[in-house]
């Protein structure tokens, strides 16, 4: 169990969550990036760069 | 033989978790190897790279990319795909040379350095026509110029706000596709699956969320999706086409098949399958691995024959 980082709200951890995965939260809708996994941090996701993507 | 896989990362995508999860399950060692964290010498590659019988570039900026496999090459570390790959596929501009140099056909282009010679491109080509940045993804920034007032505004725009890149004016003919393009994700040059893409909007980039569905690749695509690989460099692909002149499936009034032409109209070295493989019956991922086992041996067999005869 963690929080997100931009409003607070409790999120669970899937099993195979993995560092560098990008979640949402479901209560406030802000991406979030998996920094480590055991234990759960999340950290904001950053900002879509323009040359990113294939 | 299992082997050690390096993956370079900034984002923990569907694909990219795809591949770890098949890698871990064949009982492959991987290596995450997030890019934001790595720094890279000129004259020594860091300990993270010591050991590893391959590696894979799953960066998502395209900069990264360019610069990250540059380096793995000087280290001697095999990567897939190639600085070479990655450096053609990261520019628009030397990727419609490739393709033009290597005889595949691809859309009309001009490319121009100020407003005033981009809009006598324009005017060239007729309207409607396309504007792409030179670098950039997911099909972002890209402009449908229907008018002269609209080239105007759009140069404008690009002229003031524009990064240094903007200033590159990549003018293509709008080629009137039969409302889909098609994917093909390839591996040196062999398709392991491809989908349609479908959308009412002129861009049917799945990550502008187009419709998608199995395709069948025939001959015709086969081969030009082999020779676009080569004029790149190969490795694992996302090559493009669209359709031009009849539809592929039409029958004219004397009951002949009207096979269609195709143009590649963009080939992408960091490939996204997640769309493709929920399109087709073909396990994208496994089929993925089953070539990057393949290169980690050949890679893995070069080595060896290095320290033979050196
Ligand atoms: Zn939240």
């Amino acid at each position: 169990m963690t929080t997100c980082s931009v409003c607070g709200a409790e999120l669970t951890l899937h099993d195979d969550a993995e560092a560098g995965e990008i979640l949402d939260c479901t209560t406030c809708g802000a991406e979030l990036e998996v920094i480590e996994t055991a234990p759960p941090v999340l950290e904001r996701a950053p900002e879509l760069e323009e040359d990113w993507g294939e | 033989m299992s082997v050690k896989i390096g993956i370079l990362y900034s984002r923990v995508r569907t694909d990219e978790k795809m591949l770890l999860t098949e890698l871990r399950e064949r009982g492959h060692e991987v290596e995450k190897i997030d890019v934001r964290d790595a720094q890279f010498a000129i004259d020594e590659a860091g300990s993270v790279f010591a050991d590893l019988d391959l590696v894979v570039d799953r960066c998502l900026a395209t900069s990264r990319s360019v610069y990250a496999t540059q380096f793995c090459a000087a280290y001697g570390v095999p990567i897939v795909n190639a600085a070479e790959t990655a450096t053609i596929c990261a520019d628009k501009v030397k990727t419609s040379l490739a393709l033009e140099a290597a005889g595949v056909p691809t859309p009309a282009t001009t490319v121009a350095f100020t407003e005033e010679s981009a809009l006598d491109a324009v005017e060239a080509f007729g309207y409607p026509c396309v504007l792409k940045p030179v670098v950039g993804s997911w099909g972002r920034l890209m402009a449908k110029i229907d008018s002269r007032n609209a080239a105007e505004a759009i140069f404008e725009h690009k002229a003031t706000l524009g990064h240094y890149e903007h200033k590159v004016f990549y003018v293509q003919e709008f080629v009137e596709k039969p409302g889909r393009d098609i994917r093909v994700v390839a591996a040196d040059g062999e398709p392991i699956a491809a989908m349609t893409r479908s959308s009412d909007h002129w861009l049917t980039n799945a990550a502008k969320g187009a419709e998608t569905d199995a395709f069948d690749v025939g001959e015709e695509v086969a081969e030009l999706v082999a020779a676009a690989s080569d004029a790149v460099g190969g490795g694992l692909l996302g090559i493009d086409l669209m359709e031009t002149g009849s539809p592929h499936d039409a029958e004219t009034a004397s009951g002949d098949d009207s096979p269609a032409s195709y143009t590649v109209h963009e080939v992408n070295h960091t490939a996204e399958f997640t769309a493709l493989d929920e399109a087709v019956d073909v396990d994208v991922p496994a089929a993925v691995v089953d070539w990057l086992e393949l290169k980690a041996e050949a890679a893995d067999a070069a080595d060896a024959h290095l320290e033979v005869t050196v």
